[in-house]
């Protein structure tokens, strides 16, 4: 395939789009540009001009700046490119050709870029048509190309659909530009659920209790939401369908907090209690408890799953202070995780196992955030000096954490790489935004 | 013109003395005919101490009228001062502790005392924590603080089926301020009736 010029499949699909492989270029399928799990990545020089205009239509200008910048802004949020200034461009968009044998990357490689994106689209009816293509400058290199066909609102879509291959094909792990961001919000006067896309874009009102919402946590299909909240007048656990008006609500003597879902299961962890203190437990989807995960007289709270379910980190104050612990769920060991400072809390293990990220109360009474080996070993501080930074939480392929933060004074939504690295804020709305949950990657995006 | 000047000064010299004259004469008719000086005098003495008596008893009335009005009043005063007591009078913890103050303690004594004297009454425990740390462990520990009451009250023999525990976390609370002043004042159990 790759000697000849690529071929465009036919795409017959009104109203939905479909992307569709222009051309996969088998040497370069194996070869990893990006390693998500280095500590510190070298972010890849990346072009991505406007695109070009294919067919007639009086959309044509403005898309062809706007789809190119959504291109940029979307991979730009992994961290992983530095997006080249258009400035610098050696050729005219318009002019120049969209596939491998009518590209001079020359033009690409004497600017610095070692990747380019190329796009090209038409606009006619109410029907778009979007093609976008990778190339490796050095090698000359078609890496991945696809078509996309849908109405004008579909752009984003596509845009990401696209950026979460390309990301597969660079880094070996799938973007993450289908997932969202579940959080708190003040601004009706109350706190409630809201939920974002992953990049902050498009928040909207989840829940409308009039009373406290907290701690949103996701199924990982992506289609349930647990938290707590006071309609009743107490801390209830509410469990409900992301798309559909159906739930169930436990409502236990005592307090019901902090949900976790087991990792590919209808079931979740959350201390509870309505035994005498809050210790956590393991229930169905439904809300029916399966058993006591936690032993002991005090406070347990904060559960959070290994990526393979057999193990929970949690909080307890057992030692005195809050820290965190690690149990064998199916062996029943206890392990104790944090030895430094004095209050260590909000433990979220990420997606990919390496690492428990957790927040610290630092001698100057702010709270940061660090991330620890499960093990034990290479504490690292991630905030510093920015208020306080808490409720840590993972991206699904463990890359960023989000995080809420008073660094500029109410609580808002931030998110940086997974090494402390790009700090930036994600959104603000009216009032202040804290509780971020990271949703996995939605099927139904 | 001067004699009739004479004249209305001679009248208004004698006017008030005619009056004073007919004043007196009309003091005299009062007197009723065939009743002694004497029987007048000791019938007025006997009906005035009969009145001075009814009047004394009625003072009396009045007096402990007055008195138990006023001590219901006390009694009433005492009762919501009790009760407002019971509801402003907090009991307040160290950082990140659940555990209770011999100070606390004495504020339960008199809240099972109150909850005895008024065994209808049913109260809910909120507990409450300072804005530091973590919102999740915040809202454990409340519950902790606000059990940590319950357990006292019932030891003391309130029921524990009139005690409910809700914890806030640090999602209320009474000093908005960011120093220890403010925290000591939000480290707290707080009663509500219901």
């Amino acid at each position: 395939m790759r000697k000849s010029s690529p071929r465009w499949f036919l795409v017959v699909l009104v109203g939905l789009f479909l992307g569709v492989f222009i051309c996969s270029n088998t040497p370069c399928q194996a070869r990893v540009y990006i390693d998500i799990s280095a500590p510190y990545l070298r972010k890849i020089p990346t072009a991505v001009p406007f695109f070009k205009d294919q067919g007639s239509g009086n959309k044509q200008g403005e898309l062809a700046g706007t789809l190119a910048d959504l291109l940029a802004e979307t991979i730009h949020f992994t961290g992983f490119f530095k997006i080249l200034d258009r400035e610098s461009f050696l050729e005219d968009p318009q002019q120049a050709g969209l596939i491998e044998n009518e590209i001079n990357f020359k033009n690409w490689t004497d600017i610095g870029a070692e990747l380019l994106v190329k796009g090209g689209f038409k606009y006619q009816g109410d029907r778009l048509t979007v093609e976008l293509r990778l190339f490796d400058t050095f090698s000359g290199r078609l890496i991945i190309g696809k078509r996309y066909v849908g109405y004008l609102n579909d752009q984003r879509r596509m845009i990401r659909r696209f950026c979460n291959d390309m990301i597969h094909r660079l880094t070996g792990h799938e973007g993450i530009f289908s997932s969202r961001i579940g959080f708190i919000s003040t601004a009706t006067g109350h706190k409630e659920i809201y939920i974002a896309d992953f990049d902050g874009h498009d928040p909207r009102q989840f829940t409308n209790t009039g009373a406290i919402t907290l701690f949103p946590a996701w199924s990982s299909d992506g289609q349930w939401l647990a938290y707590t909240d006071y309609r009743r007048g107490k801390p209830d656990l509410y469990i409900r369908n992301i798309r559909e008006q159906q739930g169930t609500v436990i409502s236990l003597q005592g307090s019901n907090l902090t949900p976790a879902w087991v990792p590919g299961q209808f079931a979740l962890a959350a201390s509870l209690s309505y035994e005498g203190n809050p210790a956590v437990y393991l229930l169905t989807g439904k809300g029916k408890i399966i058993r006591r995960l936690t032993e002991h007289w005090d406070i347990d709270v904060s559960p959070t799953w290994s990526p393979d379910g057999k193990a929970i980190a949690f909080v307890s104050n057992r030692s005195g202070s809050p820290q965190i612990y690690i149990k064998n769920v199916e062996e029943g060991k206890v392990r104790r995780l944090t030895y430094e400072g004095k209050y260590n809390t909000s433990p979220q293990w990420s997606p990919r196992g390496d690492y428990i990220a957790c927040t610290r109360l630092d001698k100057d009474g702010t709270v940061n955030i660090y991330v620890i080996r499960p093990e034990g070993r290479d504490s690292i501080q991630l905030t510093r000096n920015t208020g306080n930074n808490e409720s840590p939480t993972w991206s699904p392929d463990g890359s960023l954490i989000a995080f809420s933060s008073t660094r500029e004074g109410p609580s808002r939504i931030y998110v940086m790489n997974a090494n402390g690295a790009n700090q930036r804020r994600l959104l603000a709305l009216k009032g202040e935004q804290t509780d971020p949950s990271w949703s996995p990657r939605l099927s139904y995006y | 013109m001067i004699r009739r000047s004479w004249v209305i000064l001679a009248l208004l010299l004698l006017i008030p003395g005619f009056m004073f004259a007919a004043s007196c004469a009309k003091k005299q008719v009062v007197s009723e005919p065939g009743v002694t000086p004497a029987e007048e005098s000791a019938e007025a003495r006997r009906l005035a101490a009969e009145r001075a008596r009814q009047g004394a008893l009625e003072e009396q009335r009045l007096r402990e009228q007055r008195l138990a009005e006023e001590a219901k009043t006390r009694a009433e005063q005492e009762t919501m001062a009790a009760r407002e007591t019971f509801l402003d009078e907090h009991i307040y913890f160290e950082f990140d502790k659940s555990r209770l103050l011999p100070e606390s303690k004495a504020v339960l004594r008199l809240k099972a005392r109150w909850l005895k004297a008024h065994p209808g009454a049913l109260a809910v425990i909120e507990g409450h924590c300072d804005e530091r740390g973590t919102n999740e462990y915040n809202l454990a520990l409340g519950d902790r603080r606000a059990r940590s009451a319950k357990t006292y009250l019932v030891d003391l023999g309130t029921a524990a089926e009139r005690l409910t525990c809700i914890s806030y976390g640090e999602e209320r609370p009474l000093d908005p301020g960011h120093d220890e002043a403010a925290w000591a004042k939000n480290r707290r159990a707080q009663f509500v009736i219901e």
